[in-house]
């Protein structure tokens, strides 16, 4: 990553022009009406925006799923690699372009289910990306199965009688598993999430942002919830808490909640530096 | 200053990108939007606080309030 350019403060023009990130006439794009997948991105430009971050700068890269559809609609260098398999792409192209910021964009069933194992390596390896996880407990794309993030007990085409399998929570995976930044952050806590984004941003490592957003054509119909914006007041409003303000609630207003904004920050050798060290040692440099 | 003389916002709605999902209308803190139709309206303009919500939580870059 350039370090001249994240220092830059850019002046920020209110509304936000996002159509410099954009490319041209790719708009409407395929999200369904309410889908949350338009929201992360929005935030994710304007916190591109602040980080002073060039478009030649960025690699995007995504796996398959609608979440993954997001680097089609940005000017940036753009891979939309094999279902599950964006992580294994990041990490080629973060080695062979060290200076490259990596974003990766992957759904819950991207990252968790089918790229569960590139994921917990990827962490364990701490290589420097971003890896931004949207998370809607569901497979869009595909007609709405359950994924490891949809809770139990919910409905999907594939649990039409209420799930039995236990989640799995993606922040403390990806902190068990190495990651040196994690965060939760969600489409109703935009600006929130903006700055989580460009925290996970200025981070050397591996990032890993889980941001729960709705898909309300398949997990919000067969849940029984009427609206897009139903979802995000449930899901993501109701259903989380701040870490700033967990210790000042009383514990029957955090039970059951999932907590949002940076859970885990650490320093630890990245991956990219502790590999052309050993280059540089072996070729007697 | 007068009512008259106070300056309004002006709220772009782009009719071809929104798809009608309502949520700016249920987050708008002021009430100042409506559906109409398949799109989103304005239905009282001077409500407006300009805090950006409206635009901030669209999933379709389709509303933008300029000062
Ligand atoms: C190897 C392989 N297996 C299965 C699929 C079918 N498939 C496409 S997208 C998808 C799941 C997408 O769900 P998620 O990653 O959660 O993203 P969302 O669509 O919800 O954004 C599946 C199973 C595929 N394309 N490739
Ligand atoms: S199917 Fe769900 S995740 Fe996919 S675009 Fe539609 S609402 Fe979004
Ligand atoms: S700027 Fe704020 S007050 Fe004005 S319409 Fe949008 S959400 Fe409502
Ligand atoms: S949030 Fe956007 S797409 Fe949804 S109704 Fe409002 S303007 Fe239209």
């Amino acid at each position: 990553m350039s370090t001249a350019a994240a220092v830059k403060k850019p002046k920020i023009s209110v509304p936000f022009d996002y159509s410099k990130y954009l490319r041209k006439g790719k708009l409407p794009h395929i999200w369904c009406p309410g889908c949350g997948h338009g929201i992360v991105l929005k935030s994710l430009l304007r916190a591109i925006e602040k980080s002073g971050l060039s478009k030649d700068d960025i690699c995007m890269v995504s796996g398959i799923g609608c979440s993954s559809r997001t680097p089609g609609y940005v000017d940036f260098n753009t891979l939309h690699t094999l279902h599950g398999r964006a992580l294994s792409y990041a990490t080629g192209v973060k080695l062979a372009k060290p200076e490259m910021k990596v974003i990766v964009v992957t759904g819950d069933g991207d990252a968790l289910a089918i790229g569960g194992n590139h994921f917990i390596h990827t962490c364990r390896r701490n290589i420097d990306m971003t890896i931004l996880v949207y998370s809607n407990a569901i497979y869009g794309m595909t007609g709405g199965q359950f994924s490891p993030t949809t809770p139990s007990g919910s409905y999907s085409t594939t649990s039409r009688y209420g799930n039995i399998e236990p989640v799995f929570d993606c922040c403390e995976l990806a902190k068990a598993s190495g990651a040196t930044f994690v965060a939760r952050g969600t489409a109703y806590h935009v600006q929130e999430l903006e700055r989580i984004i460009l925290e996970s941003l200025k981070h050397k490592g591996t990032s890993v942002v889980e941001i729960l957003d709705s898909c309300p054509v398949y997990y919000g119909r067969l849940n029984k919830m009427k609206s897009a914006s139903q979802m995000m007041e449930l899901i993501e409003k109701n259903g989380t808490v701040s870490v700033k303000q967990v210790d000042k609630l009383p514990p029957e207003k955090v039970q059951g909640k999932l907590l949002r904004g940076i859970l885990h920050k650490e320093d630890r050798p990245e991956y990219c530096e502790e590999y052309q060290k050993l280059i540089d040692r072996v070729s007697g440099k | 200053m007068t009512e008259a003389a106070k300056k309004l916002p002006r709220i772009v709605i782009q009719e071809k990108l929104c798809k009608g999902c309502s949520i700016c209308v249920d987050f708008c803190p002021t009430n100042v939007l409506e559906m109409r139709g398949p799109v989103v309206a304005v239905k009282n303009l001077e409500a407006c606080t300009r805090c950006q919500l409206c635009d901030l939580r669209c999933p379709d870059f389709a509303i933008q309030v300029f000062d």
